[in-house]
């Protein structure tokens, strides 16, 4: 597979270096690919249900997986990016609460239009991430501790606020206000493909995955998020700023959580105060079985999207198949390890070559 | 010692070299404790300067003031004749100063490519379409790397996935790409087999052809051997030896660095009856250079 370069003069030389450059065949270098063991995968939890469940298989159906993916999917991507930087986020399930709370509470008490809320929960995201990632850079504790500690912060302030302000634990209706036809049509609406509707956050979701994907691999900034999370001490010894990097990917987290807490602001029209508890689990299960190392540096966003697929998948395959909704725990856990020890495998085989 | 180690390389002969690091005197204490004292080195232009020790000596800490990572206490750090006292890592870099250490500061799961442009990426387009110009930079890495003699099958293989010899190198033609006229090597083959070593002593060679001027850092006599030009030896924080490659054999180089006096009355003390002091001291000596 490697070839020595040939010693000939400097012309053929660079045609014959420029050879040695894709020495490495294509299934090889398929296989080291990060998102492929859950590419595998997603196609085998497909062919599953596509085989059990026949209205799987229906346009609308895959609509609606589409959907259900997306959800978890946008923040999911964010995730990704966090953890190829090396750190974890747990108050991202909860973030995505208190964003629409805030969002909705805000415009609601001030009387304003829904787009001044909206904006003020996007400013209050991004602090919760550069809170985050500002504490952690200058504690050096482990990111663990730090957003464990916002993720139960924020879920007293979601609980405490709402029912200071509505006597409830959900915020008030804003169907009715300034701003909701607008927004409800960048965040929640559904466009129509050949009869089938399609959730408007698949549209994002696919952006979103391909904006964090080119950022990853064909930008300056992708390279240091690979780094920080590859070896922090390694890229601060190089010039790469790792305090704004991994900041950044807080803040990332935190814009993704405010457009999925937009979503559902603008789906359900009150929010619950106590949600999102255990989501920030889900993403992360995406983001790993997606090829994400716990430990950081290695990872893609596509993955994450291909996992979070499965999850939608499965969660609406085993009602298709009308199975018990309660063995959906269990899958998830298999799912899971499977994923880990297929990308390990997986992994090992294609470094090899 | 301090001053005329200038003159003493210069009246060697072999270099007409324009002198380009020079340290006088240089101590460092911390607090209570002198960790180096009274401290001269010079490097010049396509030159390597060997610097030998225990471990303690002061190795470490040389090359920490060198690198901006420390600053000195005592005496004078010169870079080009202009006086300067490093604050950060990165006021030496700009000055040309490019210190390799044992960890290499590469990141093993990125491609070599991704890693030899780490902190300086090009880039091209515009705007926020400013993206990595990953043809150029699989290009140069690749002519840099085969101008040093270093066949990598693939660039995009992590760089985890090499010897320690071939990172060691790529670590080295990163520094050398990116202007470095000083290079620091800490103990580059430290953690190597015979075969590595050799690898990265050649790659040394050529870093001092290529006309930089190298500070070796090492505790083996014989790797000093083979490509120094000035050797020092720390002793407890202050020089034992200083002396050009003409004026010294690696016999001599080899019992100094292994203590000299000391080992001496060291093999007098372990000798055995019927074995002379003699025996047992070139017994000592390979010992130390194994490690």
């Amino acid at each position: 597979m490697s070839t020595s370069v040939s010693p000939a003069g400097t012309a053929p030389a660079v045609r014959d270096r420029d050879d040695r450059v894709k020495t490495r065949s294509f299934s090889s270098r398929l296989l080291s690919r990060p998102e492929i063991g859950s590419l595998i995968g997603a196609l085998a939890v497909f062919a599953l249900f596509a085989a059990v469940a026949p209205t799987f298989r229906q346009a609308s159906s895959l609509a609606t997986v589409a959907y259900a993916g997306s959800t978890i999917g946008i923040m999911a991507v964010a995730v990704a990016l966090l953890m190829i930087g090396g750190e974890f986020d747990l108050s991202a399930g909860v973030v995505v609460t208190t964003t629409a709370l805030t969002a909705a509470t805000f415009s609601y008490q001030l009387r304003l239009n829904l787009w001044v809320g909206v904006g003020v929960s996007l400013l209050v995201a991004l602090a919760i991430g550069a809170f985050n990632g500002w504490l952690l850079m200058r504690t050096g504790l482990p990111s663990f501790l730090i957003t464990l500690g916002t993720f139960f912060m924020l879920q007293g302030i979601n609980l405490g606020v709402t029912k200071l302000l509505t006597g409830g634990v959900s915020s008030s209706a804003v169907s009715d206000m300034d701003g909701w036809d607008s927004a409800r049509a960048v965040f929640a609406s559904t466009i129509s493909i050949g009869g089938v509707g399609v959730r408007i956050t698949v549209f994002w979701w696919i952006l979103f995955v391909a904006i964090a994907t080119w950022t990853l691999l064909r930008t300056r900034v992708g390279n240091w998020i690979f780094a920080v999370g590859g070896d922090a001490p390694s890229a601060r010894a190089v010039g790469v700023p790792v305090k704004r990097t991994k900041i950044g990917l807080f803040m990332t987290v935190g814009f993704c959580g405010w457009f999925v807490g937009m979503h559902q602001l603008f789906s359900f029209d009150s929010i619950q105060s106590g949600g999102g508890v255990g989501q920030e689990f889900i993403y992360i299960i995406a983001a790993v079985v997606g090829g994400c190392l716990l430990t950081g540096g290695y990872g893609s966003a596509v993955g994450s999207a291909i996992g979070a697929l499965i999850f939608g998948m499965t969660s609406l395959g085993i009602v298709y198949a009308g199975w018990d909704a309660n063995w959906f725990k269990l899958f998830l856990g298999v799912m899971l390890l499977l994923a880990t020890i297929v990308n390990l495998v997986v992994k090992n085989h294609a470094a090899k070559r | 010692m301090s001053t005329d180690t200038h003159e003493r390389t210069g009246s060697s002969g072999h270099s007409p070299n324009t002198e380009i690091l020079r340290l006088s005197d240089v101590g460092k204490s911390y607090g209570n404790v002198h960790a180096l004292r009274g401290v001269s080195l010079s490097v010049r232009q396509g030159e390597i300067t060997c610097v030998l020790g225990d471990n303690g000596a002061g190795k470490s800490t040389l090359i920490k003031i060198i690198a901006g990572l420390h600053q000195h206490t005592e005496g004078t750090v010169e870079v080009n004749g202009e006086q300067v006292r490093f604050t950060s890592p990165r006021e030496s870099l700009e000055r040309g100063i490019a210190t390799v250490y044992q960890d290499l500061a590469l990141v093993p799961l990125m491609s070599i490519w991704r890693n030899f442009f780490l902190g300086a990426e090009l880039r091209t387009g515009v705007g926020p379409f400013k993206h990595l110009d990953v043809k150029r930079m699989m290009q140069i890495t690749d002519e840099e790397l085969t101008k040093m003699g270093i066949n990598v099958p693939d660039l995009e293989r992590p760089v985890g996935a090499l010897s320690g010899g071939q990172r060691q190198c790529i670590a080295i033609a990163r520094a050398i790409y990116f202007g470095a006229k000083v290079l620091i090597l800490d103990e580059p083959t430290a953690a190597l087999g015979v075969k590595q070593s050799g690898v990265v002593l050649k790659y040394v060679a050529k870093a001092r052809d290529a006309g930089l001027g190298v500070i070796f850092i090492t505790h083996n006599p014989h790797h000093a051997y083979l490509v120094g030009n000035h050797f020092v030896i720390l002793n407890r924080g202050h020089v034992s030896l200083d002396k050009p490659r003409q004026e010294i054999t690696l016999d001599e180089l080899t019992n100094e660095m292994a203590g000299g006096a000391e080992l001496a009355a060291l093999s007098h003390e372990l000798s055995v009856p019927g074995e002379t002091p003699e025996n047992a001291a070139a017994l000592a000596a390979p010992h130390e250079n194994a490690r």
